[in-house]
């Protein structure tokens, strides 16, 4: 089946707007018959239910979680990003999208792009309609800050806690329509299966999990907003639950995956302390703006280090490699997450980590301690101040900054960060790719449709800070209550879907028998102990460095684990009670079977680019090379049965606005 | 890593469900002084698997102090020991070796269980839905920057609105009150001139359902603030109990 992307013809900045004053509308009486269903209440799932419940649309909203407020969008901390140019720098609609391209390493479709761009301004005056407390100067207008991969200052923020604001504000508005029933919210309740009736999707199967009664759901249309599945990994900054399945479950119904292999793995992340590790905390990339990236020069004092025999205090400033200043001078310690990933490797690679397990390198703020505290101590008048004045006044202004980060990595890790330096290194943080999607958002099943993370659309190869919070927000409030218009303006003869109908029943008996399958194994291994493997798997061959042989045989290991699991999983309790350990396992299932697609694509992609680093494709310094001519595509690929290869399928990018460079941050 | 490794006696909350009766559970574990409190919780689950045994029943998702999942009363407090933090950022090093720890669910008339440390919290998203919201439609906004707001106001109604809504609070106090939770809200909302317009009605309306929920009284113990993961404020409370005077007084709103 031929792609068809849907962008509107015309001019690049004229796209958007033409099309919304060509689509077709639904009348308010005809809205009020038509139903939607929205899975999942994070940024884009939130902001889609409110404002399509505002529009008049009977929505039916789903979370897994005991409240909407809980979805994973809530732990965000940098920003968001808005082309207002309140700050004079010379920021438009236009940079916004050419940034959000390069970054991307030129892998994302131009038409979303820039609607995103388009979308940004209109974001930011609505979360403070709302309430959101974004920060503030002096003067009362809204302060700005900077992130990585770009020149300007378009990052709105509130504290380190940008996305809990925004969450909390769509949150709220979602609140008021069900306090009004145009949304009807269905808590602890999970998405196992969509419904499709004559080609289109009409509902979902979806499990009740306190009773772990099976519901079914109808409807006019179905919208995902369920997230990222970094979780693939084991190890990752996702939430426990976060997970791919209810994405997953509409690719065995024929919907298509596109991009599985690209990862954002990011670059400041707490290292993992030991085997027991639930999950790795993220430390913002704000952090980068101050703290200096380095490892000791010599094997000898990083095998002291690693023993407790020395700490960073101990190697003198001419034995430290601060390898990021060395080999990216230019843009230093704030190089984009992927190159800077990568670059953390090489170096713990060759034997210069600094924790215990190898992998971990320093993010040092002495330096700015010294800088900020001499600028303290010149305000303050104080002429010739020691070394303690400095570092009490530099200290002060460090924890001004970043005083919840630092607190939260002390009570992780133990040690003070304004003493010894921090130790850090890449985790899993943000899967780009996701369901393939149109420019309506909807994927290659006619009525399913995929915001935020859930989709591929807007970040090609790489995503840059602050990014995220804007595309979800973006989708959900300014893209979709449009777009879906057009598939529903055709659905206003469609009577209400019934329940009962034949497929519905179908979908329901299918994930009943799925279920017990799981459960009758009763086997001998936990479903932890079999994502703990899967994640291992996942990071030694599909990381932040690929190859074809590590590749391949990432594929073969994952079916083996895959059998395993099948034939030795211990799943206690039964389906029709609240069952935790059955909701894992059915996720766990089906990581099993992204995984190795995860391993088809990165192997099908012989180039690198962004955070698909293929070893083969790299320039004598290790920089990536892409390779255009071949590899302008986005790979959706189409996996109804896993006894035979996934089908690719291209879509091919055009760009007719930008020009395709090396990204060079030299 | 045998550095830091600890034996502890666990006495567990076990319900099967909220119509059955619960009791304490021991258990022995073996942790480190490196795991956080969920992850000692995943090795006891762990080995209740092993023995094919039912793991213990507790929310929890984001493990960075942010989704307000988490919910364990440790040793008699809300979250544990340690001040300002949440069950998920509790690390082990707070105990020590030979320790036995209590751990039980919120106990509220409010916050039923539903099985082990799970209870039902929807009473919160039921307040919010009483009037937690400004009542603007998607589209139409003003500019962000036209009406300017003081620096040190939005930094207050900030400090509100970073309720994570765990209802520790509500454990925490002796009358099981969601006066802490609610004023949090109203807080964030009545401070800023976005949230004036319908600050009266938003203030009756949210206490009105509070006490439909079936939480307690206020009695300004205070234990809702010393226990609170992200150091509300109970000068939230204040500021509440003076917008509802005013809101009942000269004014003809209901809730």
């Amino acid at each position: 089946m031929a792609l068809k992307n849907n962008v509107p013809e015309g001019p690049l900045a004229e796209k958007w707007i033409s099309y919304r004053g060509a689509m077709p509308l639904v009348a308010p009486n005809n809205k009020r018959r038509l139903e939607v269903i929205v899975v999942g209440t994070g940024l884009a799932g939130a902001s889609a239910a409110a404002t399509m419940g505002e529009l008049g649309y009977n929505v039916k909203a789903f979370t897994f979680h005991d409240s909407p407020r809980r979805a994973h969008s809530i732990a965000a901390q940098g920003g968001i990003n808005a082309a207002k140019n309140y700050q004079n720098d010379g920021d438009s609609v236009w940079r916004l999208f050419y940034d959000t391209i390069k970054g991307g390493d030129y892998r994302s479709r131009e038409a979303n792009v820039h609607r995103l761009a388009e979308a940004s301004v209109e974001i930011i005056d609505q979360a403070v309609a709302q309430g959101v407390p974004l920060a503030r100067e002096y003067g009362g207008l809204l302060a700005n800050r900077s992130f990585g991969g770009v020149q300007v200052s378009r990052t709105f923020y509130a504290r380190g806690q940008t996305g809990q604001q925004l969450l909390i504000g769509a949150y709220q508005a979602l609140s008021r329509q069900i306090a009004k029933g145009s949304v009807q919210m269905y808590n602890r309740h999970e998405m196992l299966d969509v419904v499709i009736k004559d080609g289109k999707a009409r509902g979902i199967i979806a499990r009740n999990l306190l009773t772990g009664e099976l519901e079914r759901h109808a409807a006019h249309c179905v919208v995902l907003a369920t997230g990222g599945y970094g979780n693939v990994f084991y190890l990752s900054t996702n939430a426990m639950g976060s997970n791919v399945s209810a994405a997953w479950r509409t690719v065995k119904r024929g919907a298509y995956f596109a991009n599985p292999c690209y990862t954002q793995i990011h670059p400041t992340c707490i290292p993992q302390s030991g085997e027991y590790q639930s999950k790795l905390t993220l430390m913002s990339e704000s952090l980068r703006n101050d703290g200096r990236v380095w490892v000791p020069k010599n094997l000898d004092d990083a095998e002291a280090i690693r023993k407790g025999q020395k700490t960073g205090l101990d190697i003198p400033e001419g034995d430290r490699d601060y390898y990021l200043e060395r080999r990216y001078p230019a843009f230093g310690n704030l190089v984009p997450r992927d190159v800077a990933s990568r670059a953390a490797k090489v170096v713990c690679d060759e034997g210069h980590g600094i924790v215990g397990t190898g992998k971990g390198v320093y993010l040092d703020f002495s330096s700015a301690i010294e800088r900020y505290g001499k600028s303290a101590a010149h305000t303050q008048g104080i002429s010739n101040p020691g070394k303690e004045i400095i570092t009490k006044l530099g200290t002060k202004v460090v924890s001004e900054k970043y005083g919840n980060l630092f607190e939260m990595y002390e009570k992780i890790s133990g040690e003070n960060p304004y003493v010894f330096p921090m130790k850090i290194y890449p985790a899993v943080h943000y899967t780009m790719g996701g369901l393939w999607v149109d420019y309506h958002l909807e994927t290659n099943v006619p009525g399913l449709f995929a915001l935020g993370e859930a989709n591929f659309s807007d970040h090609g190869a790489n995503r840059l800070g602050a990014s995220a919070l804007m595309q979800g927000l973006a989708d959900g409030y300014f893209v979709i209550p449009y777009t879906i218009g057009t598939f529903l303006a055709k659905e206003i003869r469609t009577p209400k879907i019934s329940p009962d109908d034949a497929e519905f029943v179908a979908a329901e008996n299918d994930v009943r028998t799925r279920l017990q399958g799981l459960l009758d194994v009763q086997g001998n291994q936990s479903v932890e102990s079999f994502h703990r493997r899967l994640g291992k798997i996942m990071w030694e061959y599909c990381g932040m460095a690929r190859n074809a042989d590590g590749l391949t045989k990432a594929r073969k290991l994952i079916q083996e684990l895959r059998a395993e699991f099948y034939k030795d999983v211990f799943i206690p309790g039964k389906q029709d009670e609240f069952n935790p350990e059955l909701e894992k396992a059915a996720r766990v299932a089906d990581f099993l079977e992204l995984g190795e697609l995860f391993a088809v694509d990165a192997l099908d992609r012989n180039e690198s680019c962004g955070g698909h680093f293929r070893e083969e494709y790299a320039s004598a310094e290790g920089e990536a090379m892409r390779v255009d001519d071949k590899y302008t595509y986005a790979a959706a690929w189409e996996w109804t049965d896993t006894t035979q290869d996934p089908v690719l399928h291209k879509e091919e990018l055009v760009f007719e606005n930008v020009e395709l460079k090396t990204r060079s941050y030299k | 890593m045998s550095h830091g490794n600890m034996n502890l006696t666990l006495k567990v909350w076990r319900q099967k469900s909220g119509q059955h009766k619960g009791s304490f559970e021991t258990h022995k574990v073996e942790a480190n002084e490196h795991m956080s409190f969920l992850e000692m919780m995943d090795v006891l689950n762990e080995k209740l698997i092993q023995e094919r045994k039912q793991p213990v029943a507790f929310e929890h998702d984001c493990r960075e102090g942010i989704c307000g999942s988490c919910n364990m009363v440790i040793n008699g407090m809300p979250h544990g020991p340690q001040k300002g933090t949440t069950t998920c950022q509790l690390h082990m090093r707070q105990f020590k070796d030979g320790d036995t720890i209590v751990v039980e669910p919120w106990r509220a008339a409010a916050f039923p269980v539903i099985k082990d440390l799970v209870v039902d919290r929807s009473a919160f998203d039921r307040i919010i839905q009483a009037g937690g919201y400004i009542s603007v439609n998607t589209g139409g906004a003003m500019d962000g920057n036209a009406i300017p707001i003081e620096k040190d106001l939005s930094g207050q109604a900030f400090d509100a609105a970073t309720c994570i809504g765990c209802g520790a609070c509500v454990a925490a106090c002796p009358n099981a009150s969601a006066m802490l939770f609610t004023s949090a809200k109203v807080a964030h909302l009545n401070l800023l001139p976005q949230g004036k317009v319908e600050a009266s009605q938003r203030v009756l309306s949210m206490v009105n359902q509070m006490d439909e929920e079936g939480f307690g009284m206020c009695s300004n113990i205070t234990a809702c603030e010393a226990e609170c993961p992200k150091e509300i404020s109970v000068d939230n409370i204040a500021l509440m109990n003076r917008e509802y005077i005013a809101a009942t007084l000269g004014s003809d709103k209901t809730a």
